[in-house]
């Protein structure tokens, strides 16, 4: 009976804890709505659609493609992202290129963003440094299936 | 004709306030505990992009469980199904009759009881109400016909039934010092000053008796130090079959239950709606000052004390509701039977000699 009773200080204490964060942060947030400015606030939340954290600089979020000095996609072809790639979203097709110093160029270079787990190995692996991804793009949801495959005319933008 | 208007507008004014602010209390306690943890809480929901801190949450949670499918399943029982969030809603309701909200108001010639129902048993009356639930809660897990919803109305059936015997021995010990269970006549024997300057609420008469009751009722209420019944985080609960509105009622029958042990606590323990030096013609304060005020300020006056007192309890329930971790079943009914129960039985001995040597 006695070992029960003594959880009752922790108890108490638990209650004092929780107390003092209810008035500390009612206190910030009573000072807040009369337009009184403090250093600090009454809550960590950051009110997500209107304030936006910045986000970190070695961040991965949508892909884009690097262009030469004329325009065209860096890419050549090598099909080194499509074959490390876990999720088997990159598709390309290749296109005989002119320039035989390039060789190839990729005439269809599709990523599946529906299917991304945004691992970022297709930009380990790329030897052109072609692929990047640091769009800071990270809301990508759709309400069509489509909207997410994201073709040349889209990842070149 | 005048007497049942007037009857007819204190039953109106008190449902309106009980569901009123029972509905609020759901927003309370996601705000409380929102700011509890440093978060923000329920604010996003608007009217026509008015958002007051969300204070229009409540009613978008009431559109959205109305519309919900009312959703029996094939195998239940399907009358016991439908009844049974009806009982606990309505026992749990009818409640808040016998509650005094003020003093008399005398307005041209009528003397008006802020009281709906002036019955002299009142306390017993809230008791056997109060033990009516335990039929929503067993007849809600019975009639589901899931064995996982019967386990959970049978502990809850056990948890109220044995929290019911310390509720009922503590008050026991109030019943001898406030010799009444009406309780505008307890309310009233609380008028009084102990020693000349103390006003004789319960907890100074009775301060053992109070923690046995805050105790005992927070077990009622079925809230997260007792909630086993429900059992939120497994699946073990007497309303896992419902859905929708009837799940609604449920939840709300949980609200107006904090706020009858609110009312309760407040009414027996903490002088209802006595202001402190508080008469009839205003305030007399103990070192000789007078403050005459006229009788409608101080009967305002006690309303707003009752209230105040009101919310303060409700604040201290989600405060514990989100503070403390669930008991164990066995430590329940340990804290229940080997504690509560031989402590009020102190308590009411104590009382006894006290009174005798007094």
């Amino acid at each position: 009976m006695l070992k029960q009773l003594g959880y009752f200080i922790e108890i108490i204490r638990g209650g004092i804890i929780t107390t003092r964060h209810f008035s500390v942060n009612m206190f910030f947030h009573i000072l807040n709505l009369f337009h009184i400015k403090t250093k600090r606030k009454g809550a960590v939340t950051i009110q997500y659609p209107e304030v936006r954290q910045k986000i970190a600089e070695r961040h991965r979020s949508l892909h884009r493609l690097m262009k030469r000095e004329d325009g065209k996609p860096r890419c050549v072809v090598c099909m080194l992202c499509a074959t490390v790639c876990p999720s088997e979203c990159i598709f390309i097709e290749a296109e005989e290129d002119p320039d035989p110093e390039i060789q190839k160029y990729p005439a269809r270079f599709i990523i599946d963003i529906s299917r991304c787990c945004f691992c970022g190995f297709c930009v380990e692996a790329c030897p052109e440094d072609a692929l990047r991804m640091d769009t800071d793009e990270i809301e990508l949801a759709d309400y069509d299936r489509d909207n997410l495959v994201y073709n040349l005319e889209k990842l070149l933008k | 004709m005048i007497e049942t208007l007037i009857v007819l507008v204190k039953i109106v004014c008190a449902l309106v306030w009980f569901l009123l602010i029972t509905l609020y209390l759901t927003w309370a306690e996601r705000k409380e505990s929102a700011l509890m943890q440093d978060r923000i809480g329920a604010n996003r929901a608007n009217f026509f992009g008015i958002r007051i801190i969300g204070l229009f949450q409540p009613f978008a949670d009431a559109i959205k469980m109305a519309f919900k499918e009312d959703f029996t399943p094939s195998f239940s029982r399907k009358f016991l199904h439908d009844l049974a969030p009806f009982l606990s809603f309505f026992f749990t309701g009818v409640t808040i009759a016998t509650i005094p909200f003020g003093d008399i108001l005398k307005i041209g010639g009528k003397e008006i009881k802020l009281q709906v129902l002036d019955i002299n048993v009142g306390l017993l009356f809230v008791l056997a109400m109060l033990s009516f639930t335990i039929y929503g809660v067993l007849l809600s897990g019975w009639a589901s016909n899931n064995r996982w919803t019967l386990i959970g109305g049978l502990r809850g059936a056990a948890q109220l039934i044995s929290y019911e015997v310390a509720l009922g021995l503590s008050l026991i010990g109030l019943v001898m010092v406030f010799p009444s269970l009406d309780f505008s006549a307890i309310v009233d024997f609380q008028g009084e000053l102990l020693f000349g300057w103390l006003p004789k609420w319960g907890i100074f008469l009775q301060p053992l008796g109070f923690l046995i009751f805050l105790f005992a009722t927070m077990a009622e209420s079925e809230r997260v130090p007792f909630d086993l019944p429900e059992g939120e985080s497994e699946i073990v609960g007497f309303f896992t079959e419902y859905g929708g509105m009837k799940w609604g009622m449920y939840m709300f029958t949980d609200f107006m239950k904090v706020l009858i042990i609110s009312c309760l606590l407040t009414t027996l323990f903490f002088g209802g709606y006595q202001v402190p030096w508080l008469y009839a013609d205003g305030f007399r304060f103990p070192w000789g000052g007078e403050w005459l005020l006229p009788h409608g300020i101080v009967v305002l006056f006690q309303v707003l004390m009752f209230n105040i007192k009101v919310f303060f309890f409700c604040w201290l329930q989600i405060l514990l509701r989100w503070t403390y971790p669930r008991f164990r079943y066995d430590q329940l009914m340990d804290f229940g039977w080997k504690l509560l129960i031989p402590l009020s039985l102190i308590n009411i001995v104590a009382t006894a000699i006290i009174m005798s040597i007094l």
